[in-house]
């Protein structure tokens, strides 16, 4: 397969002398979206950290000559005695001219919150903005860990498929890491079962039929997905109402809706 | 003209004033009151030790506080202990081993109230070129890694995998506020240094919209609570340390109403 950008082997990571994962080995193409599912502390985030090196972890990790990775944290606390507007954490370690800014803001659908300050802005505002700032560096790679962290529902399926739209508009591979096969599921081409180590992985349908799945996540989860599967076909708004794809309005970059669905 | 003792008194506050604004705001974001506290509780023993090597008192201050900044950063590295169990070990251990090593020296006497409470009114020509020369140095290295410090301050691990070394950052901070904690002793003294760097910070916040504004604001603040301090010290006849840090505190209450009344008549 061509366009691999980055290939793990074997990589395994200890902390406090705790192994935390092992035998961990995938890897992310361009345009691919792969997705490490576990539960709550299943080490997802440690495979993260020590992909963007801040961890040390032994195994193979092999990135593409020159890759360039563009990383949402998983958290980000800002103390609120730092003022701190949208524009000037878009610049936290780069320089960028307001133009630019402007345009990754409207990528992400959340134009004019450039002058906000970071403190007021609702939970997937916040998660935009966090988007926004991994998309300045033009990445090949996007890491995003938990990316619709305090963000309701309706708000995080629209994230997830704005991610998808990025993906293909930019085509550059996704890495998104999730406690939760039914939101990723329809924008992921591969998922990835961790608890440690891989319990399953392949396509979302067959990791969902797995019973692997099923004892990490319980027979109800795998139900569950069933009626999640519909999701495909059509798009709700805020107020939770069902809009047809042919009529109803695009989720596009700057669309009010696409927004404003995160303030319910 | 700097023959006055009163002029050098407010020519050497204003500078500290000057350095404490954005240090402060520093340690006001990444909740380190306690740490400037406990650094500046090791000045005694930098008094002892600058006597016992014959070197200006402020030398052996900068030594053993930078000394005891290095040690902080790589126990907290060890996470053995929580921060403020190691900042209470030591910072009341260095001021104990201060006070003994002061009382073992031979030959030595030390005016304590002087470096506990302050004696910016004592400030001599070469006290105003150690300020205006270790301040400048403060400033100037601030200025160069202000970006990837603020980007430490905000998320650590996000500025790592863009390329920061946060540990750098954490030690070129620390020993940045062991020289402001230095040349700051003559003028509020140990015990009132940490309230000359977070007061003024702390009262501006309100005004701020960008974290540099926020640093120079602080430092007017600072400013404005040297003069007053001083001007009361002289007016009331009371100790100048102690009646600058509650010209701070009287802007502080006075700015947060001001803050609330503005809010106030906004929502009204």
């Amino acid at each position: 397969m061509t366009g691999i950008l980055i290939s793990v082997n074997d990589l395994s990571v200890t902390l406090g002398g705790r192994r935390v994962v092992h035998d961990i080995s995938f890897d992310v193409s361009s345009g691919e979206v792969v997705s490490l599912i576990g539960p709550n502390g299943a080490g997802k985030t440690s495979i993260v950290r020590a992909l963007l090196g801040v961890v040390p972890a032994t195994g193979d990790i092999d990135k593409k000559p020159g890759l360039t990775i563009g990383y949402v944290p998983q958290r980000l606390h800002v103390e609120p005695t730092l003022p701190l507007t949208v524009a000037r954490l878009l610049c936290l370690t780069r320089q960028y001219d307001e133009g630019t800014m402007a345009a990754a803001m409207a990528e992400v659908g959340a134009p004019g919150l450039l002058s906000r300050q970071v403190h007021d802005l609702s939970g997937g505002e916040f998660q935009r903005v966090l988007l926004a700032r991994a998309l300045l560096g033009k990445p090949d790679l996007l890491i995003l860990d938990e990316p619709t962290q305090g963000v309701d529902f309706t708000g995080q399926s629209e994230l997830y498929r704005l991610i998808g739209r990025i993906r293909e508009t930019r085509g550059c591979g996704v890495l998104l890491i999730s406690h939760d096969l039914h939101v990723v599921m329809a924008q992921t081409d591969k998922v990835i079962c961790i608890n440690h180590h891989i319990c399953c992985q392949g396509k979302p349908e067959s990791v969902a039929a797995d019973p692997a799945y099923a004892a990490l996540f319980g027979a109800r989860e795998r139900d569950a997905l069933a009626v999640f599967r519909h999701h495909h076909t059509h798009a709700h708004d805020a107020a939770g109402d069902v809009l047809e794809n042919k009529t109803g309005p695009e989720f596009g970059p700057g669309s009010k809706t696409g927004s404003g669905a995160d303030h319910a | 003209m700097l023959d006055d003792f009163a002029l050098r008194a407010l020519l050497g506050g204003l500078g500290v004033a000057l350095v404490a604004g954005p240090l402060g705001s520093f340690i006001v974001w990444r909740r380190m009151a306690y740490f400037g506290d406990a650094l500046a509780h090791s000045a005694l023993l930098g008094v002892a030790l600058g006597f016992v090597m014959a070197i200006e008192p402020q030398w052996g201050i900068l030594a053993s506080v930078s000394l005891l900044a290095v040690v902080f950063v790589f126990l907290q590295e060890q996470r053995r202990f929580a921060a403020d169990t190691l900042l209470g070990l030591l910072a009341h251990g260095s001021l104990a081993l201060g006070l003994v090593a002061i009382a073992l020296v031979e030959g030595l006497r030390v005016d304590l109230m002087a470096y506990l409470f302050g004696d910016i009114l004592a400030i001599d020509l070469a006290d105003l070129g150690m300020i205006y020369g270790g301040g400048a140095l403060v400033l100037g290295v601030l200025a160069v890694i202000w970006r990837p410090l603020l980007a430490v301050t905000i998320n650590s691990e996000l500025a790592q995998a863009e390329g920061i070394n946060p540990l750098a950052m954490r030690l070129a901070f620390t020993l940045l506020l062991a020289v402001t904690i230095a040349i700051a002793i003559r003028v509020v003294g140990v015990l009132l240094i940490t309230a000359l760097l977070i007061i003024p910070a702390a009262a501006v916040r309100a005004f701020a919209a960008t974290p540099e504004r926020m640093a120079v604001y602080a430092s007017l603040a600072g400013a404005a609570s040297i003069s007053a301090g001083l001007e009361g010290a002289f007016v009331y006849d009371t100790p100048a340390g102690p009646s600058i840090v509650v010209a701070a505190l009287i802007l502080f209450i006075a700015v947060q109403g001001a803050a609330a009344l503005i809010h106030y008549s906004d929502h009204s």
